[in-house]
């Protein structure tokens, strides 16, 4: 993946702002059936595991299942706009779900909690054949993967409102922000699920990669504007506040702010007005106390 | 999980050897008993359920009062804490949560 994606297949601006507020971004059915067909051999035999961070021609050389996967222009353009070009391979993995399978995983948050601030990993979900409600796809909270958590301490979390239960077309992929809340749900139909998950790093810093054409529309900031139903009144606020540290760090715009929340802390004013002339109250002394 | 539900031992005659709770977690808006649900969860000792992650999309209830007017008894309530010094934008967990119980005879016919 060393060359640069044409800019007509990068996320536009609302796209990466639909991300940045919700921590997802999906494509439906945009996987053709014949690679999705092959896709179930190649989940059934496997994929072996790599090192860490190693390169996609390290991890999937030319002409591989995953490289042409990857290399679909729609899913290629996604994963510049989102890790930039030449991301690492952090790791994969196959999830197959066997048909009636007894229990749904606790929700979670992968890997451990995460500080950074100013870049994220981006992990793309892939979904080769339909899921349907009874095959239990997986769940994830849009909105939630700027709460600060670690891995499975949100496990006594089992539904909130506005959760995505996922349901698509053969062909899907989804990209994920590392830190959002998911989790696999039950498969009660009599048909096995498959999701192939990669964990992509950035390896440039993760500024305007997407096509920025648009991002003057007015649409940017409504999306990023978006409020979830299961926020709290008040932390739904303070989202708002992560969020706009986060098109900051991507946008390099400091003055980017949703609501004046950044903004209105920073109004300290220093300049003496010109009425405050009373010398009297600069002068050192105890003021009387409350007696006992 | 309402319908065959018996409130406690005195109102059935049931010895506590009989008697499994069922737990409600709500998540609400704010701090306030009669605020939205924005998450929940259940677990039921009586084993004739089994709740898990993801199946539901509907809240039971829509605020915590109406909780308590089915019948469900406040256990606990996440105390208010003031964010540390220095992360007083940070967001984590879910502050609002409130345990409910009820006790269930499993000997009990409906």
């Amino acid at each position: 993946m060393s060359t640069l994606v044409d800019r007509k297949n990068l996320l536009t601006s609302v796209e990466m702002a639909h991300f940045v507020a919700h921590g997802t971004f999906r494509l439906d059915g945009v996987v053709p059936d014949e690679l999705n067909d092959e896709a179930i051999g190649v989940f059934d035999a496997g994929i072996p595991h790599l090192p860490y961070g190693v390169t996609v021609d390290e991890a999937f050389p030319p002409g591989s299942f995953v490289r042409r996967l990857i290399e679909l222009p729609a899913v290629a353009g996604a994963i510049q706009s989102l890790v930039g070009p030449n991301p690492r391979i952090d790791h994969h993995a196959v999830h197959i779900r066997e048909p009636h399978n007894g229990s749904a995983q606790n929700m979670h948050a992968d890997a451990i909690i995460d500080t950074r601030t100013d870049a994220f990993d981006m992990q793309l979900m892939y979904y080769p054949r339909e899921v349907t409600l009874e095959q239990g796809g997986t769940l994830s909270v849009p909105g939630s993967h700027l709460r600060r958590i670690n891995e499975s301490d949100i496990g006594r979390y089992q539904n909130l409102r506005g959760q995505t239960r996922l349901t698509c077309p053969a062909g899907t992929v989804v990209f994920l922000h590392h830190g959002i809340w998911h989790g696999g749900r039950r498969n009660d139909s009599d048909i096995r699920r498959y999701m192939f998950k990669i964990r992509f790093n950035p390896t440039v810093r993760q500024l305007r990669l997407w096509n920025t054409d648009d991002i003057d529309d007015p649409a940017v900031v409504k999306e990023l504007n978006t409020r979830f139903p299961w926020y709290e009144n008040a932390t739904g606020r303070l989202e708002q506040v992560n969020r706009a540290k986060l098109w900051r760090a991507l946008t390099g715009n400091e003055a980017a702010d949703l609501g004046y929340y950044l903004t209105r802390p920073t109004i300290r004013p220093q300049t003496i007005a010109t009425g405050a002339t009373d010398a009297r109250l600069g002068g050192a002394g105890h003021y009387q106390g409350l007696r006992d | 999980m309402t319908a065959t539900t018996q409130e406690a031992a005195g109102a059935t005659g049931a010895t506590g050897a009989n008697l499994r709770q069922q737990v409600l977690v709500l998540y609400l808006a704010s701090s306030a008993l009669d605020a939205s649900v924005v998450g929940w969860s259940t677990y039921d000792g009586t084993g004739r359920t089994h709740p898990t992650m993801g199946d539901s999309d509907e809240p039971p209830y829509a605020t915590g009062v109406d909780a308590l007017k089915d019948g469900w008894r406040l256990f606990q309530a996440a105390q208010l804490l003031p964010p540390a010094t220095g992360q007083e934008y940070d967001v984590s967990f879910l502050k609002h949560e409130f345990f409910f119980e009820k006790l269930v005879d499993i000997d009990a016919t409906d």
